[in-house]
């Protein structure tokens, strides 16, 4: 087994023994990016001189009184849209093709007091937009399970990464199930936090209101680790909620008995493929065996989600993409007369069709005459939404459904329909319309590709949802198998 | 119906400040057009004493004191821009 398929905990027992170098596994994630990614396609930028100095500082270091920090050594993949300073940050945009932030996002500051080792930066949906990797501007990520299909998306980069070994874990971005659906597609543990959990400082927005910064490892334990060290509250996020951090570690107990389980209907219903409902119910049997109760509810605004989902998200993307214009940062168009035909150009140049169809769709939205209609009526569903999820959590301690409703599909097989590719995220987006915190975990094969299984709970409880995951994980032992490449 | 024109297309386009070709705007037409009839199904629901949902945390007017704190130099501020003179982002003439 590759160093970088080990848990953290036994690579850091490794280290702690001296069988193992901090310089080792920096240079076993490089060479296996070297061996695989010319398939996985996951990584646009790498970090590599950097990263191998740091790796001898850190291994000079090792065996001193100096303290570690609890990611001490771990190659992490940092999805595109996460700013790291003077590594290029591109959100997958031709738009942003040269760009190097000056400073880094908080959670980057997170990773460095814990002393991970940044590897590189993973592509993904441009700007974060898409469920599939085809919306990359350079190139799509392919899923290390089969190359013909995709990872999911936006975090594409950040699961396949993950899946193929290249590094021991990434932080992905999720909006509307952008790390959780990728999670899914590639058998990867993937957390989307409560909104507010994780500072958004340096994360380039998408949708300030439903955008959150997780971590995608290969089981919960390291999954949970690493939301320790990026959750909290950052005084250069408005948004960052003022709520002490849980010791997430001390959550997973493998204790589920007498658990309260919802399972809404409409998450299995019309559109779920039949062995995701199965590889579910056999999920729900593995928690029964370890004591738990499931109950069938419903969360009757389900179906109107997606739609509310399209129009808000959309709407704010419109008005944060607004700050590209070619004048401070990116790629400018040359030869433009005017300002206006500069900023004209330097867009339509720069961003793709999915980017360019949402900003259109968000401005529409949101101009004159059709506010109230669309953007106004989609933040009451939204309160709909919301209230769903608050009545059944308040009687049960999770929701489950699956991640997504089917396995990862064919590249290629749904890029020319937006209505058809939207669908995907059907199972996620309700999440992040509510704000709560949801995880994904592998829960077995459909036709040799992984199913994800999706367990939600309250605001700031990642700590229940931690536990639940991991009894499940420890229960059923999914992570086992590896995709070949 | 129509829900949306070619004529609507290019007005939103250029509030977008985005060009459109002419085979660009019968794409979108048709796409938009197909997920706003999508989001349409929102009107079968009743919402008239529903409150819009902007947020879903129970945050209000996160201030600070107005302090002097450092910030980016002049040099770093610059380094992306694609254009510079005289130590300022430099544009295309902005009055005819």
């Amino acid at each position: 087994m590759s160093i970088l398929e080990e848990s953290f905990s036994s690579i850091h027992k490794k280290l702690h023994n001296k069988e193992l170098k901090v310089s080792e596994l920096v240079d076993a994630s490089f060479s296996r990016i070297k061996e695989v990614d010319e398939q996985v396609q996951a990584f646009l930028t790498l970090n590599e001189e950097a990263a191998q100095n740091q790796a001898k500082k850190m291994d000079e270091a090792l065996g001193t009184e100096n303290t570690r920090g609890l990611l001490f050594g771990l190659p992490a993949g940092i999805k595109d849209n996460i700013v790291t300073s003077g590594l290029r940050t591109t959100c997958a945009s031709q738009l942003l093709a040269n760009f190097e932030p000056v400073h880094n996002a908080t959670v980057m500051d997170g990773l460095e007091k814990a002393e991970a080792v940044t590897i590189g930066k993973l592509n993904m949906d441009e700007f974060a937009m898409g469920s599939s990797n085809e919306n990359s501007g350079f190139k799509n990520v392919r899923n290390p399970w089969n190359t013909d299909y995709v990872p999911g998306g936006s975090s594409g980069g950040a699961a396949a990464s993950v899946a193929a070994g290249e590094v021991s874990f990434s932080l992905g971005s999720d909006t509307g199930g952008s790390i959780r659906q990728p999670a899914s597609y590639c058998g990867v543990v993937g957390l989307k936090p409560t909104y507010g959990r994780v500072s958004r400082f340096g994360l380039v927005a998408f949708a300030s209101s439903l955008d959150q910064i997780g971590p995608l490892t290969k089981n919960v334990e390291d999954n949970a680790l690493v939301l320790g060290q990026i959750a909290g509250h950052c005084t250069k996020d408005s948004t960052s909620a003022d709520v002490d951090v849980s010791d997430y570690l001390s959550s997973l107990t493998g204790d589920v008995k007498g658990l309260k389980i919802a399972v809404p209907k409409e998450y299995l219903g019309e559109g779920v493929n039949e062995d995701v409902r199965n590889r579910l119910l056999e999920a729900l049997k593995v928690l029964e065996g370890e004591g738990a109760v499931w109950e069938e509810v419903s969360l009757p605004h389900s179906q109107y989600a997606v739609a509310a989902y399209y129009l808000l998200a959309s709407s704010e993307a419109s008005a944060n993409l607004a700050r590209f214009d070619g004048v401070r940062y990116g790629v400018r168009a040359q030869n433009a007369d005017n300002l206006i035909d500069m900023y004209k150009e330097t867009r339509s140049q720069g961003f793709g069709d999915e980017v360019k169809r949402r900003i259109m769709l968000g401005t529409f939205a949101l101009s004159s005459g059709y506010y109230d209609a669309y953007y106004k009526k989609a933040q009451k569903v939204r309160t709909l939404i919301k209230q769903d999820f608050d009545q059944i959590l308040e009687k049960y301690d999770v929701i489950i459904g699956p991640t997504a409703p089917t396995t990862a599909f064919k590249i290629g097989e749904k890029v020319d329909d937006p209505l058809t590719m939207y669908a995907n995220d059907i199972l996620t987006i309700p999440v992040n319309l509510a704000g709560v915190p949801a995880i994904s975990v592998p829960c077995g094969f459909s036709e040799g590709l992984p199913v994800g299984l999706q367990i939600i709970s309250r605001p700031f409880e990642e700590g229940t949802v931690y536990r639940v995951a991991h009894a499940y994980e420890q229960a059923a032992e999914h992570n086992q198998a590896k995709p070949e490449l | 119906m129509e829900r949306i024109t070619k004529e609507q297309v290019r007005h939103v386009a250029h509030l977008a400040r985005l060009s459109v070709t002419e085979e660009e705007a019968a794409t979108f037409t048709e796409q938009l057009d197909a997920i706003i009839e999508f989001a349409e199904q929102l009107n079968e629901l009743e919402t008239e004493n529903v409150e819009p949902t902007t947020h879903v945390l129970d945050i209000h007017n996160v201030l600070r004191k107005d302090e002097q704190r450092p910030s980016l130099d002049r040099e770093e501020a610059l380094k992306n821009a694609p254009d510079q003179e005289g130590g300022q982002v430099k544009v295309p003439s902005v009055l005819e």
